[in-house]
Parts: structure tokens; C-alpha cells; sequence
């Protein structure tokens, strides 16, 4: 499938704090990936990815408030898919997370968000948002 | 669809039939209900079939542990069922694998409830 520039025009979107809008960011990745021509593996790979930082954003992040939004950027190129998501939330060091694979945390029923995205995406990166909450950026590559 | 879930007994076991998706919202508050009123109505040998279920985050992660920690607790056994690739992957990718018993055949995995 030949790529068009509309194909290529980044997607921004602002989105309510609910879990409806995880739905709605992962459809929106899921339908560019394909446009730019991911199997559906990997775009099932980045839409789980999307998913958990969509999830943290609205739970963690906005704790689901109605005056608070989530920013979702798609941004594609000819060979990749750059994905950030901004919430309003108080932020959070990622070092403070426990780590999912230790032993002692193995049977724990939460956790497991950001290892997921850190495997279904070729790139991750967790930092404080230009002006707070937490953003989230994500990059996925063509094979 | 996010999640069907439907439930059968093979002798003593019972067999939870999951289609679909199990994430944060209907999937995993269906799976978590079905598994509560499994364990409250006295069926302790569960056997929890994703044949059909390609789609698991991380939340619907945490409802299988949490079923299965239930469910040991209770001095019972959930045990897991025909997992598709990708769902294999990623209980091997959470070191889940090695928490779950998992089996590929139905019979098998009824004749494996002590």
C-alpha cells in the first residue's frame, strides 16, 4: 500500500479523562499504523502499548477527573509511528516503580503497565511533561 | 466485544470458556465476577480456557493473578488453557509462566486436577 501525505499528517488529540478515551487513542494508533504499513502484529503490539500509557495517564495520572485531559500526538513517518501522550497529572518517577519481575512482586495484581510498553514498543520514554503531568513517548519502526 | 465468558463442568472441573478481550473495564470486572462466583458457589478446580482470547493488558493481567491467588488461598486450583501465541508471550515476558500451569489439551488438563 503506497503512503500519502494525509497518510503522514500528524494527529493530535484531546481527550477526556475516562476509559473510553483509552479505546479511542488506541483505535486512532491502530488505524495510522496500518495506513503506514504495520502487520497486525505489531500494530496490536503498539496498541497494547498505547493502552497501558493511555491507562496511567487517565487512572494514575488524571485520576479520572473530568477537569483534566490526555494530549495524544501521532506523529508517522515513512518507516515509523511516534506516539506521545500528555496527561495533567502530578507526575511520578519512573525508578520509583517496582520492579514486576522481582520475586516478591511477581504475584502482584498492578505494575505491569510499563513493562508492557517497554516490549511492545522499539522506543519509551517516561519524563515530566514541558509543563507538568507525565509524558509519554513512544516510537515503533517497520520492519 | 470485550469479553464472553461461559462456564461448563467435566466431571469435578470446572471450565471457564473466555472470548475475547480481558482489559481495564468490562473484560476484566466480567472476569473478575465470573471467577468470585465460581469460588463462592463452592467450584475450587477451575480451569480457565483463552483458546479465543488474543487480547490481555495489563489489568487483565493482574485479574489471573489475582484469580489464581484467590483461588489457592481457598485451597482450590485455577490452572490456565489452549493460550494463544500471544498471550504465551506475555506471561512469558511478566515471568507469569512459571506461576500458572498451563495446559494444550483439554483432557489432559482435566485428568491434571488432584
Amino acid at each position: 500500500m503506497s503512503k500519502t501525505s494525509a497518510d503522514l499528517r500528524p494527529i493530535h488529540e484531546l481527550l477526556a479523562s475516562d476509559l473510553a478515551s483509552v479505546d479511542i487513542a488506541e483505535e486512532s494508533v491502530m488505524q495510522r499504523a496500518e495506513r503506514i504499513g504495520f502487520d497486525e502484529d505489531a500494530r496490536m503490539d503498539l496498541g497494547l502499548a498505547v493502552r497501558e500509557a493511555m491507562v496511567n495517564a487517565v487512572v494514575h495520572g488524571n485520576n479520572y477527573s473530568p477537569k483534566k485531559k490526555v494530549e495524544l500526538s501521532i506523529h508517522s513517518s515513512m518507516d515509523s509511528l511516534r506516539v506521545v501522550i500528555l496527561d495533567q497529572g502530578s507526575g511520578f518517577e519512573v525508578k520509583t516503580v517496582p520492579d514486576p519481575l522481582d520475586d516478591q512482586n511477581l504475584m502482584k495484581t498492578s505494575g505491569r503497565g510499563l513493562l508492557m510498553m517497554q516490549t511492545y514498543v522499539d522506543e519509551l520514554s517516561v519524563k515530566k511533561g514541558p509543563k507538568g503531568g507525565t509524558e509519554v513517548v513512544m516510537v515503533k519502526y517497520l520492519p | 466485544m470485550s469479553l464472553k465468558l461461559t462456564t461448563r463442568q467435566v466431571g469435578d472441573v470446572t471450565v471457564m470458556d473466555a472470548v475475547g478481550k480481558i482489559t481495564l473495564g468490562e473484560g476484566s470486572v466480567a472476569f473478575r465476577d465470573a471467577a468470585k462466583d465460581l469460588l463462592a458457589s463452592g467450584h475450587k478446580k477451575i480451569l480457565v480456557n483463552l483458546g479465543e482470547v488474543n487480547y490481555i493488558d495489563s489489568s487483565g493481567i493482574g485479574e489471573l493473578v489475582s484469580a489464581f491467588t484467590t483461588t489457592s488461598n481457598q485451597d482450590g486450583q485455577l490452572k490456565l488453557l489452549s493460550l494463544t501465541k500471544r498471550v504465551q508471550d506475555l506471561l512469558q515476558i511478566t515471568k507469569l509462566y512459571t506461576v500458572f500451569e498451563v495446559h494444550d489439551d483439554e483432557a489432559n488438563a482435566i485428568r491434571s486436577f488432584s
